[in-house]
C-alpha cells in the first residue's frame, strides 16, 4: 500500500459518497453543493495523474462558475420540493437495476484483466521541471489550432445565446433610445399643428 | 501502483451512479444536468487516466474541449430553463407536456 494509492482510495471514495448523496439529497442546493465536492475530488485525482493544468481549470471554471450559476438557479427558482420528489421510490429499483447492471459491464470490460498494471504499466513520474501547462499550451497552439479557435466560437454562441434567451422586454420600461432621440428633424416631429374651430373665451362667473 | 482499471472502474461508478441519478430525479431538470455534468466528469476521468498511461497529451486536450462545450451547455441550459419556468411558472417535467402529441 503506497501513500499514492492511499490517496487514491480516499479520493475515490469521496468522490463516489459525494455522488451519491448528488442523486439522493432532497433539496437540490444540498446536491449542488455536494456537486461542487464531487469536481474538487476529481481534480485532486486529476492531480494525481499529473494533469495539474486541467485541474486546476476544473477548481476555477467548474466550481468558480458553472457551480455558481447552478447554485444561483437553484436559488432562484421557487420550486415545489414534495412535487419535485414523485416517483423517487417508485424509480429506485428500476434506477438501481439499470445503474447496477451497466457498472456490471463496464467492470467487465474495463476490469483489471484487460487494463491491469500487467497491460499497460504505471508510467515514470515526470521530471520536476516538466510543465503540464507548457506542454498542454504547446500543442493546444500549434496541432489544434482551429479546434481551439471553434471553442473560441462556441463560447462566444454560449453568450449571445445565454443572452439572448432570458433578455425580456418589460411594458413598464421607460429608458431612452438615444438614437431615436437624435434623429428628430425641425418639422414636423418636434411641434404638430392642430386645426381647430375658434372658440370664444368664457367669462369667469 | 494505482492500475489503469482503477481509474476506469472509478469512471464507470460515477457514469452508473448519475444514470440511476437520472432515473430517480426525473422530475427534476436542475438534477438532470447536474447528473449530465457528473456523466461528462466520469468520462473526463476516463480521458485523463488514458492520457497519463498512454503518454499522450491527445487526451488532456479532448478533455480541454469537453470543458469547453460543457461550460456553454450548461449556460444555455440554465438560461432555457429560467425562461421555461418564467413562462410556466414551474420546472417540473411532467408539467412540460405542450409537445405531447
Amino acid at each position: 500500500m503506497t501513500p499514492e494509492k492511499i490517496l487514491f482510495y480516499v479520493f475515490a471514495t469521496i468522490l463516489v459518497l459525494s455522488a451519491t448523496m448528488v442523486i439522493t439529497r432532497r433539496d437540490p442546493v444540498h446536491s449542488a453543493l455536494f456537486l461542487v465536492l464531487a469536481f474538487f475530488t476529481s481534480a485532486i485525482l486529476w492531480m494525481l495523474l499529473e494533469a495539474e493544468f486541467l485541474a486546476i481549470v476544473l477548481v476555477l471554471v467548474y466550481v468558480g462558475a458553472v457551480m455558481v450559476l447552478f447554485l444561483f438557479v437553484v436559488m432562484m427558482l421557487d420550486t415545489n420540493k414534495a412535487a419535485m420528489r414523485a416517483g423517487f421510490v417508485k424509480m429506485m429499483p428500476v434506477g438501481l437495476i439499470v445503474a447496477g447492471v451497466m457498472a456490471f459491464e463496464m467492470f467487465l470490460i474495463v476490469g483489471p484483466q484487460y487494463f491491469g498494471l500487467d497491460k499497460f504499466a504505471m508510467p515514470a513520474p515526470h521530471p520536476a521541471d516538466y510543465s503540464n501547462t507548457e506542454e498542454l499550451g504547446r500543442v493546444l497552439y500549434t496541432v489544434y489550432m482551429y479546434p481551439v479557435e471553434i471553442a473560441a466560437v462556441i463560447l462566444l454562441v454560449g453568450i449571445i445565446a445565454a443572452i439572448g434567451l432570458t433578455m425580456r422586454k418589460r411594458p413598464d420600461n421607460k429608458s431612452l433610445d438615444p438614437s431615436e432621440q437624435v434623429k428628430v428633424t425641425k418639422g414636423p416631429d418636434r411641434i404638430r399643428v392642430v386645426k381647430m374651430a375658434s372658440e370664444i373665451k368664457q367669462e369667469a362667473k | 501502483m494505482i492500475a489503469l482499471s482503477d481509474y476506469l472502474m472509478l469512471g464507470a461508478i460515477l457514469f452508473s451512479l448519475s444514470i440511476a441519478g437520472i432515473f430517480l430525479n426525473r422530475k427534476n431538470i436542475i438534477i438532470i444536468l447536474m447528473c449530465v455534468e457528473l456523466m461528462l466528469l466520469a468520462v473526463n476521468m476516463n480521458f485523463i487516466a488514458f492520457s497519463r498511461f498512454l503518454d499522450d497529451s491527445a487526451g488532456q486536450v479532448f478533455v480541454f474541449f469537453i470543458l469547453t462545450v460543457a461550460a456553454a451547455e450548461a449556460a444555455i441550459g440554465l438560461a432555457i430553463l429560467i425562461v421555461v419556468f418564467r413562462n410556466r411558472r414551474t420546472i417540473n417535467v411532467a408539467d412540460l407536456d405542450t409537445l405531447k402529441g
